[in-house]
């Protein structure tokens, strides 16, 4: 823990270790958030339920964790996708370049040019909306960025010297690829990617709190926070409270990850 | 002044085309829906009762046997002419709809627009002038736990806050309930705009603060602020630093227009606000296919408007970019 880089690796792992932690946990209370017992309803927070109980009695921390394990699931894998089609437009929009290029840039204009949360309203009503609906729709409008991020790299690279000098010396574009592009975008794609885990995740909530995710009966945070709404104004403040102030901890807990990583795997820092 | 116009010409174009796309995509996704407008509206116990004749005209109000082809190139027809069609759920010309909703978010969007715009730029300039040190730890905490925080759980605790506890603003809506309509006093149209346009520009801040910040640390770090320093210079953030960051934060602020969108979407339904945002959420629940798709191209085209004038104003602000149009 001397320098900034252990500090930092130190924190990354906690962070990892935690997000496990509740992936794990909320996959395994799925059955407890789902129990109703009509003898303990309406409960405010207290010692045997720290988060408080709902209308229909079931446990809000059992609740929470195991919306948050799925808010993170379905983070990770959209992000993943999402990560890889930037990763494939992006490179293939400045290696290709002409009309692809220009067709690609267009396409990233376009998704852009749509309010997300508009856009996977959208994508969501096209595959029938539920689960589906919004992992499709979350993966398909977060990419754009990234891969106009990529493609600026990759045009950059294609001009660097050391790359121009590998091509003369007679290295195939295989091995140029692999020994030379690889290295370099490999960082900016997995930190690119996992910056995209908060959006991902937040937009999920946004777009189930809307109507237009995940089902009523999964206990996601976007239901559940959607099902506070009602009581509101009688003053049961602990269903919106906990379940939407632990969705901001782990998207912040994802932000500082990404942020960390960068650190770590940016050359420019690696002596500090 | 020909190179400018010919510069506008070509982004005008772009954008024409780009808008062209997007309601392209929107209907094609809309037409891929497997969701049946009868089903969702009409509901399937009411859908039993009725005579084959009478679901044969709701089929046919609701453009189910028409092909999709057919129906874009219609829509598209109408659509130049000014005709956006029918909203299946209101009831009356999609434009005039559209142009309602505006008018209540317009509100909404402009004031939460320019107080984010402001708040992020000096939050911004403030950081980056006092990099490492306990105002930058500060701004950068803050951008942090709103850029983590989900904009409409946030509107849910400003209301829990201010409406429920407080009781000192009220608790949804744009006017006040039963109220009739020329007898709402401006002064009741702010107070039910205020929690919404706060929640707007309190999420906005988090993205500019921390571009900004970004550049006002690079520019601090250049020579000619040293030399500025060594002349005794004292309004060295107003003459140097904020013109070099000017500009950036303009162009990011004008793209914040599609999040500033999104972000209403959000926020008018917690607020029950009756605006924009609101309606497409009604639209896309109840297969309002007109509406959501009006929506949609009058979101995309404000989102490409700003773009277009961030491209333009650039030209007119920057004095390199500006000479040198002036020299060609």
């Amino acid at each position: 823990m001397k320098n900034r880089r252990g500090r930092a690796l130190f924190l990354l792992l906690i962070a990892i270790g935690l997000l496990c932690a509740v992936t794990v946990a909320g996959g395994l209370l799925a059955g407890s958030a789902e129990f109703a017992d009509f003898s303990r309803k309406n409960l405010p927070p207290c010692l045997a339920f720290p988060f408080g109980t709902d209308r229909m009695g079931r446990d809000m921390l059992a609740r929470a964790l195991a919306g948050l394990s799925l808010s993170i699931r379905i983070g990770a894998f959209t992000a993943v996708i999402s990560g890889a089609v930037a990763l494939l437009l992006g490179t293939a929009s400045a290696l290709l370049g002409g009309p692809v290029d220009a067709a690609i840039s267009w396409v990233i204009d376009l998704v852009m040019g749509v309010p997300h949360i508009l856009l996977i309203i959208l994508i969501s009503i096209a595959c029938g909306k539920g689960t589906f609906g919004v992992v499709a729709g979350v993966a398909l409008t977060h990419w754009p960025s990234l891969a106009r991020l990529l493609r600026g790299e990759v045009l950059q690279l294609k001009q660097a010297p050391y790359i121009q000098m590998a091509r003369r010396l007679g290295a195939s574009w295989g091995r140029v690829l692999w020994g030379h592009f690889l290295p370099h975008l490999l960082p900016q794609f997995l930190t690119g990617m996992i910056l995209q885990f908060p959006h991902a995740i937040l937009h999920e909530a946004s777009v189930t709190f809307l109507g237009f995710g995940l089902p009523p009966d999964q206990p996601a945070i976007g239901v559940i926070l959607e099902e506070s709404m009602a009581y509101l104004s009688t003053g049961r403040w602990w269903l919106a409270l906990f379940p939407g102030l632990s969705l901001a901890l782990t998207v912040a807990l994802f932000a500082l990850l990404g942020e960390r990583l960068r650190l770590l795997l940016s050359p420019v820092r690696s002596q500090e | 002044m020909g190179h400018r116009l010919r510069f506008t010409a070509r982004k005008l174009a772009r954008m024409v085309l780009l808008l062209l796309g997007v309601s392209l995509t929107a209907f094609l996704l809309m037409n891929a829906s497997p969701l049946d407008p009868l089903q969702t509206n009409v509901g399937q116990a009411a859908l039993g009762a009725m005579s084959p004749e009478q679901i044969a005209r709701l089929e046919e109000y609701w453009g189910v046997n028409t092909p999709a082809a057919e129906r874009y190139l219609r829509w598209l027809g109408d659509a130049l002419r000014g005709d956006f069609g029918i909203s299946l759920l209101y009831r009356q010309p999609v434009l005039e709809v559209i142009g309602q909703r505006l008018s209540n978010s317009l509100w909404l969007m402009a004031s939460a627009w320019v107080l984010s715009g402001a708040l992020g730029l000096a939050l911004g300039v403030l950081a980056g002038t006092r990099r490492g040190r306990w105002p930058d730890r500060l701004v950068r905490g803050y951008c942090l736990v709103i850029s983590s925080t989900p904009s409409f759980w946030l509107a849910l605790l400003l209301l829990m806050v201010f409406s429920v506890w407080l009781g000192i603003l009220p608790i949804g809506l744009a006017v006040p309930i039963g109220a009739e309509h020329a007898g709402v006093t401006l002064l009741q149209r702010l107070r039910h705009a205020i929690l919404p346009a706060l929640t707007l520009s309190v999420t906005g801040v988090a993205n500019i603060a921390l571009h900004t910040r970004e550049k006002t640390a690079d520019v601090m770090e250049r020579d000619y602020i040293l030399f500025a320093r060594a002349r005794g210079e004292t309004a060295i953030v107003r003459r140097h630093v904020l013109r070099n960051v000017a500009l950036p934060a303009l162009t990011l602020q004008f793209a914040s227009i599609g999040e500033i969108a999104g972000g209403s979407v959000l926020v008018e339904q917690v607020f029950s606000y009756p605006g924009l945002g609101q309606a497409a959420v009604s639209a896309g629940l109840g297969s309002d296919m007109p509406l959501l798709l009006g929506i949609t191209v009058v979101t995309a085209a404000m989102v490409f408007g700003g773009n277009l004038a961030a491209d333009l104003l650039y030209g007119v602000i920057d004095p390199r970019i500006r000479r040198g149009a002036a020299g060609t």
